[in-house]
């Protein structure tokens, strides 16, 4: 069992409180998901080159001025580092992906959990209270979010295993259920020079997703691709940096509800994450059919 | 009658305060021997078990959303939703009766032995699935896999249904009067006769709805799954 929460601002003016929404929201699903916990935020996308990496360092202690000071040494282009905790924000006029490379060899300690030019991703194991505490979730403001917690069934309980799982850039995958042919699609995928980190069946079908978006399908396309490759059951919560985009199995095994108003559109596993939001009871409720494909865009 | 006190015909409770553990706990045993006529539970904000286990003729009137369970394995009560339901709404009720103002989730009426569940809005996938001899009536419209291997009771679907109605029933009827998308194994269309009419209508009208009994189809099982057939290359 999992929980997932997602919300979408549609007014600007509800930005600067997108945090402070979700939080009741995350933590009215720590019964579907005690033992880890996570989120990933859209803020107003970085222009130019410029690029985000969400980097976390667990229980490690990293002097994290210390791995800028590395960064800038072999990366000429400008960086900022905004650290919280084990979590820092590396912002990077440098290739993206470069500077990934030289993290994994420079500073093996560091986790890279997301990169992109809107996303910031934070992820942790504990109760999800704990977590938005820790990450000060509260404060967050953006366009839109994809958050989880989690009651691992098939893999490990450890930060790298809970969800959002990334792949690329500015894309994110929660899940809710369980995939039965996740070494299939591992199969598949890794002949391609896709690297899995994790053991986990989220991750396989977050990385089939974000392969399907760089061959050049739309997010929905990928979907319905994944409704003949992706065997199991699941309810997916994916985000990229326009769209927010949920989807249910034939089968419709995994709780979800919608409530949309004129101000914001907010899902969960269930009622119960969304019964605070403003104005809900005037809030159109619905829940999403089975393969039946619902996005909504920034 | 002078040594009676005078009992107060309504409780309130608000889960915005209260716990769902006192609310059950007094609809189980303090509202039973103070004799309330009606409960109102304001603020339920998606709780789960709601008013599950009661034994006595209590009316419980739940205004809001409610999450799983609610009226589970109820007897006697009649509880109604002024919201709408979380999964397996009236799972296992014996008797009395449960009715869904707005929309109910999966798998509604769940293995229900008795009663009547009523949800005026649309039900979700699996609604009355292994239905033990209630009577469910649903105003809009039921998800794919509604009255699997129902056993006994009766099913009286307003709108549609998806995929699967049906699928390996027993001695269970349905009475659908829209589209149905498919039917499941071993259920087959019948013709209607009088008492499937008359069935209907009383169903219809227990729920407080007045569609015609005419416009109905039924469906029950063909029995061809009933005995196993070695000669039939039966695939699993």
């Amino acid at each position: 069992m999992c929980g997932i929460v997602g919300l979408l601002v549609k007014k600007p003016a509800l930005r600067e409180r997108l945090g402070a929404l979700m939080v009741p929201m995350l933590t009215g699903m720590t019964e579907r998901g005690p033992d880890s916990a996570g989120l990933a935020v859209y803020t107003t996308p970085l222009s130019g080159r410029l690029h985000k990496i969400s980097l976390y360092s667990g229980e490690l202690a990293v002097d994290w001025s210390a791995v800028l000071a590395q960064v800038a040494q072999h990366f000429t282009e400008q960086h900022e580092i905004a650290v919280l905790g084990n979590h820092a924000v590396l912002t990077t006029a440098a290739d993206p992906d470069h500077v990934v490379s030289w993290l994994k060899l420079g500073a093996p300690a560091v986790a890279v959990l997301s990169i992109g030019q809107s996303i910031d991703l934070y992820k942790d194991v504990g109760a999800p209270a704990d977590i938005a505490r820790r990450y000060e979730f509260g404060a967050l403001r953006g366009t839109h979010l994809v958050g989880h917690t989690r009651m691992a069934t098939e893999s490990a309980v450890t930060p790298a295993h809970a969800h959002p799982f990334t792949a690329g850039r500015d894309f994110c995958l929660v899940h809710n259920g369980s995939l039965s042919n996740p070494h299939l699609v591992r199969k598949r995928l890794e002949p391609l020079g896709i690297k899995f980190e994790t053991d986990n069946d989220t991750e396989a079908a977050c990385r089939f997703f974000e392969w399907r978006l760089r061959e050049g399908d739309d997010l929905r396309k990928a979907v319905e691709r994944g409704f003949s490759e992706l065997d199991g059951f699941f309810t997916f919560l994916m985000g990229t940096e326009k769209e927010l985009l949920i989807v249910r199995d034939a089968f419709a095994c995994k709780p979800a509800v919608v409530a949309e108003t004129d101000d914001y559109v907010a899902i969960a596993s269930e009622f119960r994450s969304l019964a605070h939001l403003p104005d809900i009871s005037h809030a159109t409720l619905f829940e999403p059919k089975p393969e039946e494909i619902y996005s909504w865009r920034i | 009658m002078a040594n009676l006190k005078p009992v107060p015909a309504m409780r309130e409770f608000d889960l915005a305060g209260e716990t769902l553990r006192q609310l059950n706990s007094y609809l189980h045993k303090s509202a039973v021997s103070e004799g309330i006529a009606e409960i109102r539970v304001r603020n339920p904000d998606g709780a789960h078990s709601i008013a599950v286990g009661l034994n006595a003729p209590l009316d419980v009137h739940i205004h809001g959303h409610v999450g799983y369970y609610v009226a589970g394995m109820n007897q006697l009560a009649s509880v109604t939703v002024h919201g709408n339901a979380g999964p397996g709404a009236g799972e296992n009720m014996m008797s009395g009766r449960l009715h869904v103002k707005g929309f109910a989730s999966t798998a509604a009426g769940a293995s229900a032995h008795g009663g009547l569940l009523v949800i005026d809005g649309d039900a979700s996938l699996r609604c009355g699935i292994s239905l033990k001899g209630a009577d469910i009536v649903v105003g809009g419209s039921v998800g794919s896999f509604s009255a699997f291997m129902a056993q006994a009771g009766r099913m009286v679907i307003c709108g549609d249904a998806e995929d699967a109605l049906g699928d390996s029933l027993y001695e269970a009827v349905i009475y659908v009067r829209g589209k149905v998308r498919s039917l499941g194994a071993d259920a087959r269309f019948e013709p209607m006769t009088d008492t499937d009419r008359a069935a209907v209508r009383s169903l219809l009208a227990a729920a407080g709805r007045d569609e015609d009994p005419g416009s109905f189809r039924r469906v029950a099982s063909a029995k061809s799954l009933y005995h196993w057939h070695a000669d039939a290359n039966q695939e699993y």
